[in-house]
């Protein structure tokens, strides 16, 4: 059962145990008018998605979707997307943790701060890493006399990324270590384990569904990004035009080609989420 | 299952209810309080000129008041194809007017009203010493222009072809606006954009011109729509902004006579 899952219970009443047997095959009894929202909501998101699949040329579609731009841009994709993830768990998983256990004065500030980027249009984010790595941003005078030049680069695009998509993987791993609590981290501890195993051995695989989850919003989020990677890195074939910004070039000349591509990021985005919920019901 | 379907009914009517609602306020907009609202779409390079256009408009025409879209052109036309309530469009070229024209929703024929040419933007004080369209195909200047899909790139394009010069460009932008982003921040040594898009960026950039911009003028068509609310209006903007008056405003913000 996920700490999730628990929350959903209801408080214990007299009716309890008669109603144990019910609980198994159904665990709540979810009020009915709450169906016609729900129902109003998941019409509101899906419409959209079948409007564009009932766009789609399906005459043309392959030709379209492996052309050579589009090919370079889905894997420039896949590439980026990645890489950000990666950056995000190395990055945000002690972050999470600093935020989720320590209790320092200027915590919920800091809290606050780091969660910006999710509110933030992603163009002003794209602004903010081009004042600060840029030719003449506060680092790039630095940078450029190590040699190293970010814009224009794949590394901006990482870079444009993984700000965007950070917070959400903060969001959620900090929410699950604080549902988890560190009841077994402190019986680790005065057991006599040092912090490293603890967190290692016990912190790290009781929040691993949290962690999963986060990754893949994460990805998801880098997968779509797009303003703060126009603004901050730029637009060339194969080097920093993914497949957003392959499907808004495509826009002004063949909108067939662009709703071809649409429907590409759209699957990729239900196959990485259908292997996370998978992989993380495994777990 | 009746208590289904009567569910179903009332959120039917309940909807029916927030969208007429929704329709009710649109309506009581400022375009009914006694007036008449123009919608102009503009390419969005038009962005400066048309609105001190749109005031002279509205000094002339009481109780008027002139609304824009601006934006690119091609999504402009778009959006008049899905069905946008516009009354006059004014296209940055002609290929996107082309397609609107195709589509059958223009009121008369299309009329050019300016034209338009390429101009090298630099950084104030030209750090690489940009001075000619040859220039920008040297290896250690980063020039930035836009994508060979935007008219701005198609344009960038003719002159390469024309001159022989052919630039490895490290960023091909969606927009001018991008393109003088660039430059502006400094990331890009140079970018190719329009002769106005220079003159509208006053110090934040400096213009290097050259003789082969020749080679592509771009010329901006306008033209009054089928479907416009009012199109006698329409059409009175569409003669403002060919007339003195439009050509003055065009002319100080660096537009060429077509």
């Amino acid at each position: 059962m996920t700490p999730a899952g628990a929350s959903w219970r209801r408080p214990a009443s007299p009716s309890r145990n008669s109603r144990q047997a019910v609980r198994s095959q159904r665990p709540v009894d979810v009020p009915r008018w709450l169906f016609l929202p729900a129902l109003l909501g998941a019409l509101f998101v899906l419409l959209p998605l079948v409007a564009i699949v009932a766009k789609v040329d399906w005459g043309s579609f392959f030709s379209l979707v492996t052309s050579e731009g589009s090919r370079a841009a889905f894997w420039l994709s896949l590439r980026t997307s990645a890489a950000s993830t990666l950056a995000c768990v190395v990055l945000g998983v002690p972050m999470a943790l600093l935020l989720a256990r320590w209790d320092f004065p200027g915590l919920g500030l800091l809290r606050s701060l780091v969660l910006i980027p999710l509110v933030l249009p992603p163009v002003v984010g794209g602004l903010a890493l081009l004042y600060t790595f840029g030719r003449r941003g506060l680092l790039g005078e630095s940078l450029d006399a190590l040699g190293i030049q970010v814009a224009f680069s794949t590394i901006a695009v990482v870079m444009a990324q993984t700000f965007v998509a950070m917070p959400f993987l903060v969001l959620s791993l900090e929410g699950a270590l604080r549902t988890a609590g560190d009841r077994f981290e402190v019986v680790a501890a005065s057991l006599g384990a040092p912090p490293t195993t603890v967190f290692r051995r016990i912190t790290l695989p009781l929040v691993l569904p949290g962690l999963v989850s986060g990754a893949v919003l994460a990805f998801a989020r880098s997968l779509g990004e797009f303003g703060a990677t126009i603004t901050f890195a730029g637009s060339l074939q194969g080097r920093t035009r993914t497949l957003p910004l392959e499907i808004y070039l495509q826009r002004e000349t063949d909108p067939d080609a662009a709703v071809a591509l649409a429907l590409v990021l759209l699957v990729v985005a239900v196959l990485v989420i259908g292997v996370a919920r998978h992989g993380r019901t495994a777990l | 299952m009746a208590r289904r379907l009567s569910l179903l009914a009332a959120a039917a009517v309940f909807l029916a209810a927030t969208a007429t609602a929704c329709g009710d306020d649109g309506s009581t907009g400022p375009g009914s309080a006694g007036g008449t609202t123009l919608t102009v779409y503009a390419a969005a390079s038009l962005t400066t000129t048309f609105q001190q256009i749109g005031e002279e408009f509205e000094k002339e025409h009481d109780g008027v008041t002139v609304e824009f879209s601006f934006g690119g052109s091609s999504d402009l036309v778009a959006q008049i194809q899905e069905g946008a309530p516009a009354d006059v469009f004014a296209s940055a070229d002609t290929a996107n007017m082309d397609k609107l024209t195709a589509a059958g929703l223009q009121a008369g024929d299309p009329q050019s009203f300016a034209s338009n040419t390429l101009e090298i933007a630099v950084p104030p004080g030209n750090p690489a010493g940009i001075a000619s369209f040859a220039d920008l195909a040297k290896s250690d200047v980063n020039v930035v222009v836009c994508a060979p899909e935007v008219p701005c790139g198609s344009a960038t394009q003719k002159v390469e072809a024309a001159t022989g010069v052919a630039l490895s460009p490290v960023s091909e932008e969606q927009s001018v606006t991008d393109v003088l982003a660039k430059v502006t921040s400094g990331e890009a040594d140079a970018g190719v954009v329009y002769v106005t898009d220079v003159e509208a960026a006053g110090d934040d950039v400096e213009g290097v011109t050259f003789p082969e911009s020749s080679e592509a003028v771009n010329t901006y068509p306008v033209v009054a729509l089928k479907d416009a609310a009012d199109a006698d209006l329409a059409q009175q903007f569409v003669d403002l902004v060919l007339g003195d008056t439009g050509r003055r405003i065009l002319e100080e913000a660096g537009f060429a006579q077509p």
